[in-house]
């Protein structure tokens, strides 16, 4: 897609708003906090432990909002969320911000009662864009396994709605690389799994396919 | 890397994962038996498959005079073939904590010369390793031209010679397969740490090595 991606620093549109009225993304402004688990650490179980689950988060995640919190304290981006950040930032900020915004998304796009077949909107996208929901995982699964290094598989949707999967390294995003709307990211740097799969990427990504929450990205593709 | 004398004699390139000369358990407890195996037996050995198969795969391309084929593959081939590369320097500059020596004769002289002192040396070269973005190295490696130690970093599997001209003396790996079921998130620890099972007479052969290259 050649057009302009208009910054919308809410992608997810806060689709959980009619349902709990807590922040789901690290966006608030002054300084940023950490966004609660939409579920509790252990609740992702056997898929990812409790322990890998809470490392990841309370140590990985949270060490990025503290970086940018430092990096902005006292200058003008001290008032704009991360996703706001990420897109003006290089460097050391930008991989703070952007892995403030990545693991946001990340931890929405599973669910303790995901998994599954898709339905809704998303479910004829991924006929419409990949042939069927088994020619995606094969695709899905080979961008996140595939990857050299540290980085995240996205599926992603343009202007038209029309979906494709991207991977992007390290900090790397849909949005600050213009690819598209993110609709799901898979974590695939090795803290992500490690504890739960050791080295055994392809078992964690079968089971990233047992919670993923369709709902989010119905949420995100009609946004 | 090692060349299989069966695959040689077919004229076609094989590789072998080099063994390690301790026990996975020997370097406890400053990096723990479970990492050293999984490290070992399952990621060194993975990039050695796959560089096996994509020998093949380039060796039959060139054969064909098939550039655009050849260029595809080397993505794949500086990961895996770089990976290995990494971790048979990595696993040999490794020794058991009651096996350490400090650096002697002219590795110290260089390292007293140009740091001040062996701590000086570990210091800066793990000030620049631990804040590696996503997955990479930290080097200790050496300027030819200039006759000097070097520090340097590289994403990925990237190899150092082959990327900065360096030659690899001492290699800390920095990718989180390579610490954490034992240091979590904590990589500073990992780094600081791993200077107590430094085999430095590797250093020094390889320094050896370099010099009379």
């Amino acid at each position: 897609s050649t057009s302009a991606m208009p910054l919308n620093p809410h992608p997810a549109g806060h689709p959980h708003r009619k349902r709990s009225p807590e922040p789901r993304e690290s966006t608030s402004a002054m300084p940023l906090t950490l966004m609660e688990l939409p579920y509790p650490a252990e609740a992702l179980e056997p898929h990812l432990s409790a322990e890998n689950v809470t490392v990841h988060h309370q140590g990985h995640h949270a060490a990025y909002v503290t970086k940018v919190n430092a990096a902005v304290a006292g200058t003008d981006m001290a008032e704009m969320s991360a996703a706001e950040i990420m897109m003006q930032a290089e460097g050391g900020l930008f991989n703070s911000a952007a892995q403030v915004f990545n693991h946001d998304f990340y931890w929405q796009s599973m669910s303790p009662t995901g998994g599954g077949e898709p339905a809704g909107p998303i479910a004829d996208a991924i006929t419409a864009s990949f042939g069927s929901f088994d020619a995606f995982k094969t695709q899905f699964s080979a961008a996140a396994g595939g990857h050299f290094g540290s980085g995240w598989a996205w599926l992603v949707a343009d202007d038209a709605g029309a979906l494709s999967i991207v991977s992007t390294h390290d900090a790397s995003n849909p949005v600050k690389e213009g690819l598209g709307k993110p609709i799901l990211t898979c974590d695939v740097w090795e803290h992500a799994f490690y504890l739960t799969h050791k080295n055994k990427k392809a078992d964690y990504i079968q089971a990233y396919f047992s919670l993923v929450n369709w709902e989010f990205a119905n949420a995100n593709l009609t946004a | 890397p090692r060349v299989g004398a069966a695959a040689a004699s077919r004229g076609m390139a094989s590789f072998t994962l080099p063994d390690l000369a301790y026990d996975y358990g020997a370097l406890e407890p400053i990096i723990s038996a479970e990492i050293m195996e999984l490290h070992h037996s399952k990621h060194h050995r993975t990039y050695v498959t796959n560089m096996n198969s994509l020998h093949e795969q380039i060796e039959e391309a060139a054969a064909k005079g098939d550039a655009s084929k050849l260029i595809s593959l080397q993505p794949a081939y500086k990961f895996n073939a770089g990976g290995h590369l990494n971790h048979s320097i990595f696993f040999g500059g490794l020794c058991p904590p009651s096996e350490y020596e400090p650096p002697s004769g002219e590795l110290a002289a260089l390292i007293e010369a140009q740091f001040g002192s062996l701590e000086a040396l570990q210091d800066k070269v793990t000030a620049a390793t631990v804040p590696v973005q996503g997955s990479g190295w930290g080097w200790l490696g050496y300027d030819k031209a200039a006759g000097k130690l070097a520090i340097a970093t590289c994403a990925n599997q990237d190899p150092l010679e082959a990327t900065t001209g360096l030659v690899p003396l001492f290699g800390i790996d920095v990718w989180e397969h390579a610490y954490y079921l034992q240091y979590k998130n904590v990589r500073p620890d990992y780094v600081k740490a791993i200077w107590q099972v430094a085999n430095w007479k590797d250093v020094a052969a390889r320094l050896e090595a370099a010099k009379s290259a």
